[in-house]
């Protein structure tokens, strides 16, 4: 597909933010800031950024516990993020969901989803709403390696593909389902393989090539709008932080972690990209860095500033009428 | 009084086609509902009338309640069968983690209207894994709404109002009562949520029940009335939220309570019930709460075995009597 000098800006922009939100969230989760515990998708930015560019604002979106860079690239406020990271009262869930349940309904940010696999029923869901209502809107699920062994998988591609659902299934494999090597669990060696079964397309992608996820993300949202039904997308990515911050990450070495941040950083490889074909230049990058650096601190001020809830509102927003 | 009765199912198929004629965001999701209307024959003549909005799924329990969940949160109501009530098992993390608890954990941002319909209980020889009573379960949960109706008039009223409601309901219908028939009103007819129903006055006892003991409840009160006893019978029709009000008043008036469910006992909702009667009106007690439900074993499938678990008619009047005089 065709991507303008404008819209690869975009993409570097978007992953960048992406990691400087998490390297904050990382660096304030240190400081005992946040409450709870974080999951960080550092290393995986190009499948969020690259999926989320061909999505429409009202297209829906349900991820994972791992969810901050997919709200960020579908266009959430980061204040508003970071609110609700610190448990604040203006917060997207009002303090009450934090990092693992964050949701931006406006911008067709379903949520992060604090149970493995528990995002497949809900986009089956929306697509069949999408349908019913015989919308053109789409739906895509973000899920891990380990959610590809859940039972709500199977049932979510079969259901999709036999009803055709507007809805596409893009897995971030990063090699660890929370510590376990994916390898060790994932019978047939491959998610994308297993869309074999369903009758859909499957298919495994460099997910760490921001241009490439684009590319495959593009064909199965044309696909899914088009009313030919549903696709499975594998990006292969590798994340750099543990399953939670904190994690003391028995399962690999760091010379692992450091060797693929070294060789196979997906911000990096598209920086340089960019910087080869003269769309990025050296002025451009530092001035890019900047403003992002200023967005994420206003941010950390709002959600800082933020009030704290009253103790009254735990009792609001379980029922519409109670 | 209505001039014309319905049963149960025919009260509910009417409720359903009132509100898929009402409102086009209304929807049915379940197995095997479209060829023969649903395995009860509970949607017969809906997949006629409404084509495509009364849906067959795979064999995904899973999946048909979140999906029903993904469907609300995106501007649908949907109607989810659960086939039997016992599957719900199959299906508790979507029913437990995601329909009751998405709109609170995202601060109120969204709404989860859905109703999942899920006909329980026993009697009908389907044995251990077809025939339980587990609606204390999802009242335990906050997040969710539980409704179970006994008579086709509470049916009709209730599923109405499940339906319009902007919270996710459990619904329970007794496979007993399917058949069981009474007075309709025609049209619009709701019942809100959360209120409970005396169907019988009376001044010596009050009968805390709900679903088909409500009718087992009203046959013993008939007979213990020849021995001049007077149980009043409350129908709760909903769980939660609890009518406690009603219950109040009838206490007040009767002093003594025995509560009839046919959910286990141990651990049933008549153990909430007795706790907060016993917390909130210990004054105007005479007498313990007592509790009649199934007997802690699996429903087993032999007549004779289920009738044994399974709290009858006979149970509810030794239990009054108990009451009464100790």
């Amino acid at each position: 597909m065709q991507t303008t000098n404008d819209e690869k800006l975009k993409l570097l922009e978007t992953m960048l933010t992406i990691r400087a939100f998490e390297e904050k969230a990382g660096e304030l989760f240190q400081k005992n800031m946040i409450p709870g515990f974080i999951h960080l998708s550092i290393g995986q930015e190009a499948s969020a950024a690259g999926t989320c560019s061909v999505l429409r604002t009202d297209d829906y979106l349900a991820t994972t516990h791992r969810g901050h860079g997919h709200m960020i690239a579908k266009g959430a406020d980061l204040r508003r993020m970071f609110a609700e990271l610190f448990g604040r009262s203006t917060g997207y869930c009002r303090g009450k969901g934090g990092s693992m349940h964050i949701a931006d309904f406006s911008t067709g940010f379903l949520g992060a989803n604090g149970v493995v696999g528990g995002g497949f029923p809900l986009i089956v869901g929306a697509g069949l709403s999408i349908k019913l209502r015989n919308s053109d809107q789409v739906g895509v699920v973000f899920f891990g390696d380990g959610a590809a062994n859940r039972g709500t998988f199977h049932e979510a591609c079969n259901m999709a593909a036999v009803f055709k659902l507007p809805v596409v299934f893009v897995c971030e494999n990063n090699r660890y389902a929370s510590t376990t090597p994916a390898d060790n669990m994932l019978a047939g060696g491959s998610v994308a393989g297993r869309a074999c079964a369903y009758g859909i397309p499957g298919v495994s992608v460099d997910g760490n090539d921001v241009l490439a996820v684009r590319a495959a993300a593009a064909e199965a949202v044309a696909r899914a709008r088009g009313g030919k039904g549903p696709s499975i997308l594998e990006n292969r990515t590798y994340r750099y932080r543990g399953h939670y911050e904190g994690d003391p990450q028995k399962y690999r070495s760091k010379d692992e972690i450091q060797s693929a941040a070294e060789t196979d950083d997906p911000i990096e490889r598209f920086r340089r990209r960019l910087l080869s074909e003269d769309v990025l230049t050296e002025d451009l990058e530092k001035r890019l860095h900047k403003e992002i650096a200023a967005r994420i601190e206003a941010a950390v001020q709002f959600g800082l500033e933020a009030p704290e809830p009253q103790p009254a509102e735990a009792f609001e927003d379980l029922y519409v009428n109670p | 009084m209505p001039d014309r009765e319905l049963t149960c199912t025919q009260a509910m198929c009417e409720a359903l086609e009132e509100e898929m004629q009402r409102d086009d965001t209304v929807f049915i999701i379940g197995e095997d509902l479209v060829a023969h209307g649903g395995i009860f024959g509970q949607f017969t003549g809906l997949p006629e009338k409404f084509p495509g909005r009364i849906i067959d799924t795979p064999i995904s329990e899973t999946c048909l309640v979140g999906g029903g969940v993904g469907a609300a949160l995106t501007g649908m109501r949907p109607v989810v069968d659960m086939h039997f009530a016992d599957f719900v098992t199959t299906a508790m993390d979507e029913i437990v983690n995601q329909m009751a608890k998405i709109r609170y954990m995202l601060g109120g941002q969204v709404r989860i209207p859905m109703v999942l319909w899920a006909p329980d209980g026993g009697g009908l020889s389907a044995a251990a894994q077809h025939s339980q009573s587990l609606e204390s379960w999802f009242v335990h949960v906050p997040g969710l709404k539980v409704v179970v109706p006994s008579e086709p008039a509470d049916v009709k009223g209730l599923l109405k109002a499940a339906i319009r409601d902007d919270d996710p309901v459990v619904f329970f219908q007794h496979k007993r009562l399917f058949a069981q028939s009474g007075p309709v009103p025609d049209g619009e007819y709701i019942i809100p949520i959360g209120r409970a129903d005396v169907k019988r006055p009376g001044r010596d006892i009050t009968v805390l029940t709900y679903s088909r003991m409500t009718y087992h409840s009203l046959e013993a009160a008939e007979r213990l009335a020849a021995d001049g006893i007077e149980a009043e019978v409350v129908d709760l029709r909903t769980l939660k939220p609890l009518d406690f009000d009603t219950i109040t008043r009838s206490v007040q008036k009767t002093h003594k309570v025995l509560i009839a469910h046919e959910a286990w006992r141990t651990g049933g909702f008549g153990a909430e019930l007795a706790a907060r009667i016993g917390e909130e009106l210990f004054d105007e007690l005479d007498a313990p709460v007592t509790r009649i439900g199934a007997q802690d074993v699996p429903i087993p499938f032999s007549p004779v075995l289920e009738n044994t678990v399974l709290p009858q008619v006979e149970d509810i009047v030794n239990g009054i009597r108990k009451v009464l005089y100790g």
